[in-house]
């Protein structure tokens, strides 16, 4: 049980802000995945969590406690590091029971509970083996192990798959989904891979320039993007953006004119806008169709054939467009394509990069991947 | 373009290996010459030392009748053992102390450091540039004083805060290659700064440690300056005992050579055991 707030926190590197005033909610069992590009200052933020950086302003509160003074120890967090971290002179036993050895907990103890978290991680074959003899993937999970034994009230991750191949990062993934919910406990993970932020929290956070740009589920995230660099940062490919015209503003929607002269309504709330505004379009490449009677076109650059899917990179004036298209399009690099879009899966973005507020509110926007799990999953019993 | 590569490449692999073969043998005949130059007046000397005065004189030569002649004399004349274990107390006491002040020392320049970490470290260094000679006599009159001359405790106090500086600078380095990170997960794990040191730091760099107390070793071996200014006989190491057979009566080689060997015996040995655990050590940081 343990629930962590943020309030107001900042960090200062000499002259340097790198965290501007972060106030965040993370519920119990909540699996929340920091994201942002690099020097976003997401790893710090969890350092301070963590309290290996201190805070410069603001209090952080585990249950309710503030805990800003309270050594690293202390605060009842373990945490796994990019690197591991593991220590090369101690065997995989000796690695896990750490924490215990310098907390005086008896040898019988300290190999019980060891046992223990080696059978959640299917590493008792390798107990008296050193680091240097393990894979990427198992010293990766001795880390989680040593996370482990210690019982912690929340599971901080620092980008722990970066360093593993892609293979094994997404079997890595998947572990630690399951881990999430075989040890029901709160985890916090910092990552830079939007991917492994959708497919693991209950609740993003997206971070940019140490401020938080926007917190959410995965799929609010992804339908309703709170302003420009949400809608680029979530979703691969990234979303396209095309500069439009304002033409009118009606209770079901704003009319815009497209490059190429077409008209649409998209569905959001555009009442506070100018008649002049500046706005820009937002579309994800898988939701652009192929379409001859579409209102875009351009002329297609590059070709990428996946098989299952074909991606197209579309010249139409300044921007490159990518479009997600069928596996079996049958067009050529330099064919013209005609596309378009249905109006209720446009975004709509004004000159200071905020979004319109969507008229229609996507089904699925409140998901979590826990509302993923069949009722009456072993995790959803009372404990 | 094809045709060129083809042309290019094909002679460049033959001639290519016979002057990285003639590039080799050239390094390694330089290096055996750089080698002999440095180890042949050691060599002359173990020579000397089982000649006799007058064969040590004479002509050079190599073929000569050894005999122990000058160790019988040399040892009859004074105690080589004592002033051995002066040498072997004050090297290794100077050595322990040095290292017990080093390590925090070092701790904290590489872990914690500040705006003024570097400026610090270069001026600890820049002791190192300052002749013994200008603080001989304040120092002498001090221990005088307080009654520390010709006492292995001056001599170790003298030492240790000779090769104090070097110390702190090669555990600074050895340290500052240390990742971070595990001293971190350490510290989430409850460690105190103190067990970090001992269960996570110490054991990691020991080889780090281990060739800077044998560089300290041997610098406290080798001193002369100190030791001739500081001791007379009762705390008098090595380095006193060979001073003493350049006596006014003249030089005797070939005792002079017999005691010198014996004085350089111990370290050379120590040195030759130790010395991968040496140069991986003194070359840590230039081999990166």
């Amino acid at each position: 049980m343990a629930t962590l707030q943020l309030k107001n926190i900042t960090k200062q590197f000499g002259d340097t802000e790198v965290i501007k005033g972060i106030d965040l909610e993370v519920n119990d069992r909540e699996f929340v995945v920091f994201v942002g590009p690099s020097g976003c200052g997401k790893s710090t933020l969890m350092r301070m969590i963590a309290g290996l950086e201190s805070a410069t302003d603001g209090d952080i509160l585990i249950d309710g406690q503030r805990i800003n003074d309270v050594g690293p120890a202390d605060r009842g967090l373990a945490m796994v590091f990019q690197s591991y971290a593991l220590y090369p002179h101690m065997t995989v036993e000796g690695n896990m029971g750490f924490s215990m050895r310098l907390a005086g907990v008896p040898k019988e103890e300290r190999r019980a509970k060891v046992l223990e978290a080696a059978k959640i991680l299917q590493l008792e074959p390798l107990l008296d083996r050193k680091p240097k003899a393990l894979s990427g993937g198992q010293r990766q999970r001795v880390a989680i192990g040593r996370a482990i034994v210690r019982n912690p009230s929340i599971f901080l991750f620092d980008e722990p798959l970066s360093n593993l191949d892609a293979a094994l990062r997404v079997q890595m993934r998947i572990e630690l989904a399951r881990l999430h919910d075989e040890l029901d406990a709160t985890m916090i993970y910092v990552t830079h891979d939007q991917i492994e932020a959708m497919t693991m929290a209950d609740k993003i956070v997206v971070l940019h320039d140490g401020v938080v740009e926007q917190v959410g589920s995965p799929m609010a995230l992804y339908h309703h993007p709170r302003n420009r660099f949400v809608a680029g940062f979530i979703g691969s490919p990234k979303m396209n953006f095309l500069p439009v015209t304002l033409t009118g503003v009606t209770p079901e929607g704003v009319g815009i004119r497209l490059p190429g002269g077409g008209e649409r309504s998209v569905p959001a709330d555009g009442t506070h806008l100018d008649a002049n505004a500046t706005l820009e379009l937002g579309v994800r490449p898988e939701h652009l169709v192929l379409d001859e009677q579409g209102p875009l076109s351009g002329e297609i650059k590059v070709l990428e054939r996946l098989g299952g899917q074909t991606s197209l990179y579309v010249q139409m004036d300044d921007e490159l467009i990518t479009i997600m298209a069928d596996g079996d399009v049958a067009y050529r690099v330099n064919d013209t394509v005609r596309f378009g879009f249905a109006p209720e899966r446009a975004h709509l973005f004004d000159a200071s990069g905020l979004a319109l507020t969507s008229l229609q509110q996507h089904p699925l926007a409140g998901l979590t991947r826990h509302d993923n799990r069949a009722p009456g999953s072993p995790s959803e019993e009372p404990a | 373009m094809t045709t060129l590569s083809s042309k290019t490449a094909a002679p460049r692999s033959a001639s290519g290996w016979r002057s990285a073969q003639a590039k080799r043998a050239m390094i390694t005949v330089l290096g055996w010459s750089v080698a002999l130059v440095i180890f042949f007046p050691i060599f002359w000397m173990i020579l000397t030392g089982f000649k006799t005065e007058t064969a040590a004189i004479a002509d050079p030569t190599l073929i000569f009748s050894p005999t122990l002649e000058s160790y019988q004399a040399v040892q009859a004349r004074s105690g080589y053992t004592r002033f051995a274990l002066n040498s072997v107390a004050v090297a290794f006491g100077s050595t322990f102390f040095a290292l017990l002040i080093a390590i925090p020392c070092a701790y904290a320049m590489a872990f914690l450091p500040t705006k003024r970490t570097k400026g610090t470290l270069l001026w600890m260094l820049s002791t190192k540039m300052l002749p013994s000679v200008g603080v001989l006599v304040p120092i002498y009159l001090i221990f005088r004083d307080v009654g520390l001359l010709d006492t292995r405790t001056g001599l170790i106090i003298v030492y240790t805060l000779m090769n104090l500086p070097i110390v702190v600078w090669m555990l600074y380095t050895f340290f500052k290659d240390m990742p971070k990170d595990i001293l971190e997960a350490g510290r989430m794990d409850g460690a105190s700064t103190l067990q970090e040191v001992c269960f996570l730091l110490l054991p990691l760099t020991l080889p780090g440690i281990a060739s800077t107390g044998l560089l300290s070793v041997i610098l406290s071996w080798n001193e002369a300056f100190w030791s001739l200014n500081l001791t007379t006989s009762s705390a008098a190491p090595l380095t006193a005992y060979i001073a003493s057979f350049s006596s006014p009566e003249g030089l005797f080689w070939a005792k002079l050579s017999a005691a010198s060997t014996m004085a350089i015996a111990p370290i050379l040995i120590l040195g030759w055991m130790t010395q991968k655990q040496m140069v991986r050590g003194l070359t840590f940081g230039a081999v990166k």
